[in-house]
């Protein structure tokens, strides 16, 4: 087992397997316990994440996107569990890792900047001491080495040197947020989560953060997850996008297919739900009903109740994940060889009037993965 | 301001808010002041009856305050504001605002917070009836139901013995509507309504305050930061910067052709969920910094020094707003005599090192 750079040229643990993909979640399962019910948050949601890729992961409030990524570096509430399913990293499952064994990983392979940088910072310290305090913490860095590269990741995320001794509320939004992205970056993981990342600033700001998020992934090989309900922010960042419904994966693909060529009707729905500067005023779609309870969910499609296309099978058939190409869907419009298509033609207007989003594209060059 | 687009609603004039800065008890006791925050800092704006005016701006940029004003929850330091002619500018004391708020209803962002957990929804949205008084019990619950009825709260008389904890964030925003309703009000200010909702839900939520507008000629003042919420309810838009208005206008010409830099970056840089070309990606303009805080507006152009044409006249003399046609006004020393913005060439100012707030 000798420890393989990657290609940030960092070193890998050293149980990784250097042939295998970055990420693979498979089959995720994490239930809450509510009292002497189940709250079946994140049911089964298989994805794969790529050296230097974006992938971004959105769904409305309660779809257990943040569940998923909570999963992912273990951070979930005391009455959330693993139920089912592996979360490989170069071929390691952390689903088996003790939570001991787990700390290896958090922060120093996997990091995750969250919503809140008002919140997610402590309010007593100088910025400063709380980016270096992962790197003495983690790494065993001396503490006057870790102040100096804290003093270095601040710049690089476009916060002066100098301003490392400020405390937290002396900054403006979009400057914290700077400093939670600085402390993500810290131990030089080889994934990010954005939980929300820019959900409370405006939208300058926003255009800041993100631009800054885009040049860090290229400069330092980055593999970006960001998880929001802003679907615009996914198609600014993002190479792919998996949109969830219920705990489950409704459609997950490349960013311009699911985008110009919405399949699952959820997705569909949702685009046309959000408002769009560049499209025509006062054309957006409404999705009757809500979400369903995740105690007691549907036994077929957990869209169905909602569906305006909806057929006897979907009630009754959990849909299967079908692949067409560059794109997953779980919807029985879509079964297997259907080739994308789907089989019962649903009614013009019920699609066509609002959605200036479904003229064919062509064909895509495939994903261009950063070398450095 | 003219007669031939209806008739005006509520008309601001120079409207100042400038709050003291005091630090400290000692301050307050002695009346002595540390600078002034100039929140809303001189704005003329005229709200026409059954239009919805959009009021777009960061935050700091005054837009929650001048609401505020315009529902008498917040005192003007300068300026005036009439409400159908009549000046209300020094009307205060709760007796004397009874009418005026009868009129003009406030709606908050949060209907987590605007709700009393231990009040059901009926005692909310009848508690404007019974501090104004006069209203039969019975009469009381016929305007309840009807109001919620109204909001889209079906079967009313099941939602009106509900409490908020068992609402869900939508139900809580129809309800917060109910309660404005049921003073059948003429002026809403809906201060960011939907921002703390779904996407799914918001739409409905919209589409509710539409149909109301419809159906009881009612105008909204609709805040909010979100260029593209507005482009979608708003017929008119206003953009604010640090207290100012910048562009005002019909919503497809501010929005398709901004007059004003600041207007033009907003739009530039508002996310759509379409990937963005290649093409767009180069024209989209982040400005570099953030919006100073109001205690310390740049002079000049409130906007020069974040602004990518910024030219020697920006930096000493203050833009008025500039009719550029169509009912559409920019305060830019370029829309002088309803000239275009000039096109500047890959105009991408990168903005990786935000400028330290230096004051």
């Amino acid at each position: 087992m000798s420890q393989a750079p990657t290609p940030s040229g960092r070193t890998l643990p050293k149980q990784a397997d250097p042939d295998a993909p970055l990420l693979v979640v498979d089959g995720l399962k994490t239930h809450f316990s509510l009292g002497s019910e189940t709250v079946h948050a994140v049911d089964g949601v298989s994805f794969r994440l790529d050296h230097g890729e974006a992938l971004g992961i959105a769904g409305e409030s309660g779809c257990g996107k943040t569940t998923t990524a909570l999963s992912l570096v273990r951070l979930l509430p005391a009455n959330a569990t693993i139920v089912e399913g592996s979360i490989r990293l170069y071929g390691i499952d952390l689903v088996k890792k003790s939570p001991d064994a787990l700390r290896r990983y958090r922060w120093r392979e996997v990091s995750i900047v969250f919503q809140g940088a008002m919140n997610a910072l402590n309010p007593v310290h100088r910025l400063r001491d709380q980016i270096a305090e992962p790197l003495t913490e983690r790494l065993g860095v001396s503490e006057r080495d870790a102040r100096r590269r804290a003093g270095e990741l601040l710049e690089l995320v476009g916060i002066p040197k100098k301003r490392g001794g400020a405390y937290p509320h002396e900054l403006s939004g979009g400057m914290r947020q700077r400093a939670m992205i600085a402390m993500a970056l810290a131990c030089r993981p080889a994934i990010v989560i954005g939980d929300e990342p820019t959900t409370a600033l405006d939208v300058m700001v926003q255009a800041q953060i993100l631009e800054l998020l885009e040049s860090l992934r290229h400069e330092l090989g980055l593999s970006l997850i960001l998880i929001t309900h802003d679907l615009s922010v996914i198609a600014e960042t993002c190479d792919r996008v998996l949109i969830m419904y219920a705990g489950r994966v409704a459609e997950e693909g490349r960013v311009e297919e699911i985008f110009r060529r919405p399949r699952h009707p959820y997705t569909q729905k949702l685009l046309a739900a959000f408002p769009n500067i560049r499209a025509d005023r006062r054309t957006l779609e409404v999705i009757p009903g809500a979400p369903p309870d995740l105690r007691h969910p549907p036994p077929g499609c957990r869209f169905a109740p909602r569906c305006e296309f909806a057929m006897a099978v979907c009630t009754e058939v959990v849909p299967p994940e079908v692949t067409f190409g560059d794109v997953r869907v779980a919807c029985h419009l879509y079964p297997e060889g259907s080739d994308g298509v789907p089989v019962t033609t649903p009614t013009a207007d019920a699609i066509g009037a609002t959605m200036p989003l479904v003229e064919p594209i062509p064909a895509d060059p495939p994903i261009e993965v950063p070398e450095a | 301001m003219t007669a031939e687009n209806g008739d005006v609603i509520v008309s601001l004039k120079g409207l100042e808010v400038h709050f003291p800065i005091r630090l400290g008890i000692l301050d307050t006791i002695l009346r002595r002041t540390h600078g002034v925050v100039r929140a809303v800092d001189g704005i003329d704006l005229t709200l026409r009856r059954g239009e919805v005016l959009g009021l777009v701006g960061e935050s700091g940029s005054g837009k929650t305050t001048t609401g505020r004003v315009v529902v008498k929850l917040t005192r003007q330091t300068g300026g005036s504001i009439s409400l159908d002619g009549d000046d209300v500018s020094t009307l205060w004391g709760t007796r004397q605002l009874r009418e005026y708020r009868r009129r003009v209803q406030l709606i908050f962002q949060d209907p987590y917070e605007t709700l009393n957990p231990k009040h059901s929804i009926r005692e909310f949205v009848a508690e404007p009836l019974v501090v104004n008084g006069g209203v039969s019990r019975a009469e009381r619950e016929t305007r309840v139901l009807a109001a919620l009825e109204a909001a889209g709260l079906r079967p009313a008389a099941d939602f009106a013995s509900r409490f908020p904890h068992e609402l869900s964030g939508g139900q809580r925003q129809r309800v917060v509507i109910a309660g404005a309703l049921i003073m059948n009000p003429e002026l809403i200010v809906a201060d960011e309504p939907v921002s703390m909702l779904d996407v799914s839900i918001r739409t409905e939520l919209l589409r509710l305050m539409l149909d109301l507008r419809a159906e009881r000629g009612l105008t909204y003042l609709f805040i909010t930061h979100d260029l593209s919420l507005a482009w979608v309810i708003a017929d008119r838009i206003a953009v604010m910067y640090l207290g100012k208005i910048m562009e005002i206008g019909p919503a497809e010409q501010v929005i398709r052709s901004p007059h004003n830099p600041y207007t033009k970056a907003l739009v530039s840089v508002s996310p759509t969920p379409e990937p963005p070309t290649a093409g767009e990606r180069a024209r989209r303009t982040i400005l570099v910094g953030e919006t100073p805080d109001a205690a310390h507006i740049p002079a000049g152009c409130r906007f020069n020094p974040r602004c990518p044409y910024v030219f020697d006249r920006c930096r000493v003399e203050e833009p008025p707003l500039f009719d550029v046609g169509g009912g559409q006004q920019a305060a830019c020393w370029l829309a002088e005599g309803g000239r275009e913005l000039p096109v500047v060439p890959a105009q991408r100012v990168a903005a990786v090192t935000p400028e330290v707030a230096g004051t």
